[in-house]
């Protein structure tokens, strides 16, 4: 059973993924206003951000009442929201659309939490499956340096202190992060991720996604939406 | 008829949830299905008392009445732009999340739980509007596998009467206007019910449910209920079952048709 529905275009959709500090936000920041840049109409999303599930996840997130398949579930909420309303009939309509974060995320992470991985695997099948999924790897202690020197406060659930790891909050975000890597690591070949170094350069990492992008779309002519036949085209920017 | 003292204890039906042992849960899981106006509320609201009235101590929950997303449930519907992928998951979610902290902790204390429609209502509405029925299945395999569902079933034209002089409106969603099942709300209700009548019925045999003819008068349907849920609990400790008294002072009332408008989900 393939885990998405095939994208039937004419749109184009790439996914950032990596644990957090690994870099991937920035990088598809630069991505997306690079392919502005070369006339692409440009969408993005970004997980947990539908206006419809705010207040439900603000809700059980100050009470901490979520299990690990209710929080699970409400991502999922979010995430259909988002790609019924937005992702979908953007790529039917021919943009490029970016999304930080995508299914991967929960399979990665509602699996740490306990949550059963076939379960989570099956419950995203509506998703679209993407035409580049990028994966930020990073050596855990890189990534925790950045997150951990850079901000002053981790969130109960970001550093999954609900798992009962550590009572120390750095500690248990340590040991949920560490988790979360070893679940991305495991899936690289699996869903065809195309890796980035992520210790490299900010302007050497974005050089590589370019690189890739243009390999596996081609040049665009005319600004604007892409066309329907876009494999054929042999376009020069 | 199922055969009520051979189900095995509480159970899932594809997918254990993180940190449950199923085998503390002592008490019993009724369910009430069924489609929009067919009278489940009504039933539950005498079912409710006379089951206290035996002893048991009972919770009453339902759909959407989740302290985490019934209200974004609520809010989400009174916009128009709530895909029907984006309703089955949110209902998953208010599922979850009653499962978890009120149905389970429930029955590890021996109550009995009395549920107003359940994952079959969630499943029935997804199919309706052309989900793929394996992928529900599987998605809502974390449910407890309950000791009795009783299928309270009524043909359309009996729900069309029902919400004509019960309520005197047809509502959007269960007129399934989101999906534009027809061109007005009367079309569309005929033929998005007719469906998930449809869909019910196909699930009746599958997951074990007990179909009751719910075109009868209320207090018929009870009778019946109250035969039916008096099997779920084991002989030994059943109790005396009190016949119902003709007396409008009743203590269990015996429902009746409702014309409020103060229905819940």
């Amino acid at each position: 059973m393939p885990y998405f529905l095939p994208n039937r275009g004419p749109g184009r959709l790439i996914v950032v993924e990596g644990i957090d500090g690994s870099g991937k936000s920035t990088q598809i920041a630069l991505l997306s206003q690079w392919l502005r840049l070369r006339g692409y109409a440009v969408a993005f999303s970004e997980w947990n951000s539908s206006p419809l599930v705010k207040e439900t996840t603000r809700r059980g997130k100050k009470k901490e009442m979520f299990t690990p398949t209710s929080f699970s579930l409400i991502h999922a909420t979010d995430f259909a929201d988002r790609m019924e309303r937005y992702i979908l009939p953007l790529l039917k309509a021919g943009a490029v659309v970016c999304a930080d974060r995508y299914a991967y995320t929960a399979f990665a992470r509602d699996v740490v939490r306990g949550v059963d991985r076939a379960w989570v695997r099956n419950l995203y099948r509506f998703a679209l499956k993407p035409d580049l999924a990028f994966y930020f790897k990073v050596p855990l202690e890189t990534a925790l340096g950045r997150i951990l020197g850079g901000r002053n406060a981790l969130k109960y659930y970001e550093a999954g202190m609900d798992l009962g790891l550590s009572r120390n909050i750095e500690e248990s975000f340590r040991i949920f992060q560490g988790r979360i890597l070893a679940e991305y690591e495991a899936m690289i070949e699996e869903m065809g991720f195309h890796v980035i170094d992520a210790t490299k350069s900010i302007e050497s990492q974005q050089k590589e996604m370019r690189r890739i992008v243009l390999r596996e779309f081609g040049t665009v002519r005319a600004p604007g939406v892409l066309g329907v036949d876009l494999n054929a085209a042999r376009l020069h920017a | 008829m199922p055969d009520y003292k051979a189900r095995p204890p509480l159970s899932y039906y594809r997918t254990a949830l993180p940190g449950v042992d199923y085998s503390e849960l002592q008490g019993k899981l009724i369910v009430i299905e069924g489609p929009d106006a067919v009278g489940r509320s009504t039933q539950i609201r005498g079912l409710k008392p006379w089951l206290e009235e035996l002893g048991h101590a009972v919770l009453d929950t339902g759909m959407a009445r989740s302290a985490l997303a019934g209200k974004g449930i609520k809010e989400a519907k009174q916009g128009n732009t709530l895909g029907p992928v984006t309703m089955t998951m949110y209902y998953l979610t208010d599922f979850a999340d009653r499962l978890e902290n009120e149905i389970i902790p429930a029955l590890r204390a021996g109550v009995v739980v009395l549920t107003d429609r359940y994952i079959y209502s969630v499943m029935a509405r997804a199919i309706a509007r052309g989900e793929n029925r394996s992928w529900m299945e599987q998605t809502a395999g974390f449910a407890l596998v309950p000791h009795a569902t009783f299928y309270l079933r009524a043909e359309v034209q009996h729900l069309v009467s029902r919400v004509v002089v019960g309520r005197g409106a047809f509502d959007y969603w269960e007129s399934g206007l989101d999906n534009g099942f027809g061109r007005n709300m009367y079309d569309s209700f005929v033929r998005y019910q007719s469906r998930l009548i449809r869909v019910f019925d196909s699930l009746a045999e599958p997951y074990g449910f007990e179909t009751i003819d719910a075109t009868r008068p209320p207090v018929e349907v009870f009778e019946s209920l109250k035969t039916s849920v008096s099997r779920i609990f084991d002989a030994p400790d059943k109790p005396r079952i009190v016949p119902p008294r003709k007396s409008p002072q009743r203590s269990h009332p015996a429902p009746t048709l409702r014309t409020g408008s103060s229905r819940r989900e």
